[in-house]
């Protein structure tokens, strides 16, 4: 038994993520990771006197976007404040931020476990520049690029209470972030980052006891490793009788700990108050309406409707709904045919497997020619062995996948009078069979045809059969 | 042809009349800056100004099509942007700054053909009531050079008076262009906060700040304002102000009783009383009463420093400002580049703002201004449902010796105190010179509600007649 187990864990999130706007929040430059340094730059985004800066209503758009998909309130009157402090990075040494004002207030994520994970607020601002340490030259660069490039941030209350819990909250963040096309969520490329705020109570308490803040934390991974080191760190410390201390903390990784950056006494004073070059933005109800119409259903939504109304499995709403595109391949599938599990099934265990060293997932071939071939195999017009060669035949011709098999010679070729020979035989072979038949036709026909179609390898027309089982009988 | 008598308007059409061109006009004002070097109000020469002017003199020998400012030499102060040209605020800590881009105001003056002659000396970062705080040394009153210019836009106005330029561009955040130009005795403008594109100006108090003309007379100011004014997609804080020009038989004149209490027992009193009753003729006088109006300047000096403090933040030692010889590490970096870098006056203002902005003093002091902001802010539009225009004192009195009031900053900042209440309320405000006291002239100022310049200007101009000082 350690520590820990006397305590419950309280977690609290802030989320960044970096938004997919063309340019920057508050300048015309481009939005863009991996340009030459300083080539995305402009006076206002390096702080030169006398620049200003002027609101991207784009990055609005997408901030207000992820309010939705997280069930905020979208406010009709947000305020950008200036946030203020010393770094190099930092050009103007003020971030543009919001505090009192933020434009999504509340919602929250419902986790597996049917606990929900609330939001206090997401915020809109833009993202620092960067740094290089040169050591052997003893000095550091900055790159203004990134200065600049919209942010949100997010922040959950105090309502998370283990390492799992906090990424599956993380997964769903950013799930719905990418669906939306709201952020690319590339967390090594700092595309979305996260800090965490834990504290820990005796179990069945209700005060929080003193939180520390961890910073640097680039992967779930690393979300996980520091919640479960964090949190043993302050059992130990309480358990030997110490006092946990407000700080901020960093993560080093690679050393899989983390130590301490600065107490509450060094924390800075930031001196936020309203920024005097920017108006506040004034949402209206409209606009809300407006881009809610723009935005596709919730990946959370899907899954639902995949298991109610198609009556998928938990497990295949899940890995259908893992990206957008693959829902939406899916759904156009099934709209061809109306097959879900069918479809479900051939793109889960076929089709995935074809692209699983992609980093963006795009499938080979066309929904409409999916269907066709899980069509003719449900039909029984090819069998599933059959259909796995045509369905690498069409990724490599992009041919349709009827005209394929008709010149691949794949389709059924038993002809009628092969299949009268059969039933003939059995008739005779069988007289149970003709005279249950004549009782009750039904009862018998799946026997009868399950006979014809084991002695034709599958490659009989079940319709044809069906007809000619009547005559016969 | 001695082209300082002459005002911009005159200039202006003796240009577009043939009847001499710019090329000489600015070489005489070249001739004329260099001649009275010693004022320290232009403190540099844009020597280029000469090849402008002749290109402007081409473009009206071939008829092409010209500005309303075709050929007439302006200059600006020292924190505004010029593509190529240095810009230092007046600091040291800018010694070497040169624009990387050209600001809002001057690509609407050159738009209209106007030659940008030079740059003025100012209070460093606009801090200031008299151009003392320089790194240039201290810009000289135009009437007595013992005497200072007043601030924070001394040099341009100095400038303007002393015939070095038929106008010049200022800054007004709290009354740094109607305080110098009163003391110098020219007209200073600053109009309806949001009309003037601040891109490309260095901030001081970015909800306060507002660029200007400084001239000779009301019509000048009215003309180079129509220029630079309008909605900037560079500025959101811009309005998209018409400027339409009305007249009216008779205009109501509001004289503020709290103001007059201050007045009366100032240096200009006695003169102010006199103009009140010689415009008793023209005007309908009425009183009005805007009961917190002494309460700007408190407020001015909580916001203005809050925003100071930020805005003055980025010259960090890092980047474009001078970096200490003495700094170590990072923040020695910071804090020796701006110990050395920053004036006197511009640190205090800094500490200042920090201390109105810091956690647990913020709504005592910063909230708690701009809730007194906008109550005198109701006062005034009560005030303006009674009349057109109130009259004020621009200043106390006139100009004060060079010295006189450094070691007490309490005594600079009262200086402010009948200019102060156009900027914490926003409307546009006018100084017009009216008087002299021996020999130095004194302004009186006329304040008008949001968007309302047109009235302004036409009662301005009655003033300035009636007060007869040129």
């Amino acid at each position: 038994m350690s520590e820990l187990d006397n305590f419950d864990v309280v977690i609290g999130l802030e989320i960044h993520a970096e938004l997919k706007t063309k340019t920057k929040v508050f300048c015309s430059c481009k939005n863009e990771f991996g340009a030459l340094p300083n080539t995305n730059t402009c006076p206002v985004c390096t702080g030169m006197p006398g620049a200003l800066p002027v609101l991207n209503r784009h990055a609005v758009c997408l901030a207000i976007k992820a309010g939705l998909c997280f069930g905020c309130e979208i406010s009709p009157y947000s305020v950008f404040e200036r946030k203020n402090y010393f770094y190099p990075d930092l050009s103007k040494a003020y971030q543009i931020s919001q505090l009192v004002y933020p434009l999504c207030i509340g919602g929250g994520v419902t986790l597996d476990n049917g606990k929900k994970v609330r939001l206090n607020r997401i915020h809109l601002e833009e993202d620092a520049g960067k740094l290089t340490h040169i050591s052997h030259a003893g000095g550091t660069l900055v790159d203004y690029n990134r200065g600049g490039t919209p942010l949100i941030e997010m922040v959950t209350e105090p309502d998370i209470s283990s390492a799992e819990e906090a990424v599956e909250f993380l997964r769903r963040v950013r799930e719905a972030l990418v669906f939306e096309d709201i952020a690319n969520c590339k967390m090594e490329e700092g595309g979305m980052r996260c800090d965490v705020n834990l504290s820990l109570r005796p179990k069945g308490t209700t005060t929080f006891g003193t939180r520390t803040e961890m910073k640097n934390l680039n992967s779930f991974k690393s979300v996980e490793r520091a919640i479960n080191f964090e949190a043993r760190r302050q059992a130990e410390v309480i358990s030997n009788g110490g006092v946990i201390v407000q700080e901020t903390r960093k993560w080093d990784d690679d050393r899989g700990e983390s130590f301490a950056m600065r107490s509450k006494e060094q924390a800075q004073d930031y001196r936020y108050f309203p920024d005097p070059d920017l108006l506040p933005i004034e949402v209206t109800k409209e606009d809300v309406s407006n881009i809610k119409d723009e935005m596709v259903e919730l990946p959370a939504d899907r899954r639902t409707r995949y298991v109610e109304e198609f009556g998928l499995p938990q497990y295949d709403a899940n890995i259908l709904t893992s990206t957008k595109y693959i829902s939406t391949y899916f759904e156009k599938c099934v709209e061809f045919y109306n097959a879900p599990k069918k479809i479900s099934n051939w793109i889960m265990v076929d089709l995935l497997k074809l692209v699983k060293e992609q980093e963006e997932i795009v499938f080979p071939l066309s929904e409409q020619h999916l269907a066709q071939i899980v069509k003719m195999v449900e039909e029984k017009v090819i069998n599933k062995t059959v259909g796995l060669q045509l369905l690498d035949e069409v990724i490599k011709t992009h041919k349709s996948p009827e005209v394929l098999a008709k010149e691949m010679n794949l389709l059924v070729t038993i002809s009628d009078e092969q299949i009268i020979e059969l039933l003939n035989k059995l008739k005779n072979e069988n007289a149970k069979v003709a005279a249950d038949y004549k009782v009750a036709p039904d009862k018998v026909t799946g026997f009868i045809m399950g006979y014809v179609m084991k002695n034709t390898g599958g490659k009989a027309n079940s319709a044809k059969v069906r007809e000619l089982i009547s005559k016969v009988f | 042809m001695d082209f300082s008598k002459l005002s911009l308007i005159e200039i202006r059409d003796g240009i577009a009349n043939g009847k001499f061109t710019s090329e000489e006009v600015v070489r005489f004002f070249i001739a004329k800056c260099e001649e009275k070097k010693s004022l320290n109000a232009v403190i540099e020469i844009f020597y280029d100004a000469v090849d402008r002017a002749k290109e402007i003199d081409n473009k009206i020998k071939n008829h092409e099509k010209v500005g309303v400012l075709a050929g007439v030499p302006i200059a600006i102060k020292d924190n505004i942007l010029y593509k190529g040209k240095k810009m230092g605020c007046a600091s040291k800590f800018l010694q070497n700054f040169v624009a990387s881009y050209t600001s809002t105001v001057v690509e609407k003056l050159l738009s209209e053909d106007a030659v940008i002659l030079g740059r003025t000396n100012m209070d460093e970062f606009a801090m200031g009531s008299s151009c003392e705080n320089t790194c240039y040394g201290v810009c000289h009153n135009a009437i007595d050079p013992d005497y200072v210019a007043g601030g924070s836009s001394g040099g341009s106005a100095a400038a303007v008076a002393a015939g070095l330029v038929p106008c010049a561009l200022g800054t007004d955040t709290g009354g740094s262009i109607r305080q110098p130009a009163s003391l110098n005795g020219v007209v200073g403008l600053k109009p309806t906060y949001g009309t003037v594109s601040r891109y490309g100006i260095v901030a001081f108090a970015s909800s306060l700040d507002q660029a200007s003309p400084i001239c000779k007379t009301v019509e000048d100011c009215q003309l180079v304002l129509k220029v630079i004014a309008g909605k900037d997609i560079h500025d959101s804080t811009t309005i998209d102000n018409k400027l339409i020009s009305v007249h009216k038989s008779k205009y109501t004149l509001g004289i503020c009783r709290q103001v007059m209490q201050e007045a009366k027992s100032t240096q200009g009193g006695e003169e102010f009383y006199k103009l009140i009753q010689k415009l008793g003729d023209i005007f309908d006088i009425v009183q009005v009463d805007i009961p917190h109006i002494q309460n700007s300047l408190a407020c001015y000096y909580i916001i203005a420093p809050a925003e100071a403090t930020s805005n003055l933040a980025r010259f960090d030692g890092v980047k474009y400002t001078v970096r200490s010889e003495n700094a170590k590490d990072l923040e020695s970096v910071y804090v020796q580049s701006r110990s050395e870098g920053f004036g006197r006056e511009v640190k205090r203002r800094i500490m200042l703002g920090n201390y109105v902005l810091s956690s647990g003093y913020f709504d005592a002091y910063y909230n708690k201004a701009k809730r007194v902001q906008k109550l005198i802010k109701r006062e005034f539009t009560e005030a303006f449902s009674h009349c057109d225009c109130i009259l004020m004192p621009t200043t106390a009195g006139t100009t004060f010796k060079i010295g006189e009031k450094l070691a007490d900053p309490i005594a600079m900042y009262k200086e402010d105190l009948f200019t102060v209440p156009a900027n914490i309320v926003g409307v546009p405000a006018i100084s017009v010179p009216y008087a002299k006291i021996g020999k130095f002239p004194l302004g009186a100022q006329l304040y008008a509600d949001d968007l309302n310049e047109d009235v302004m200007f036409e009662v301005a101009k009655i003033v300035e007649k009636v007060g007869g000082v040129k």
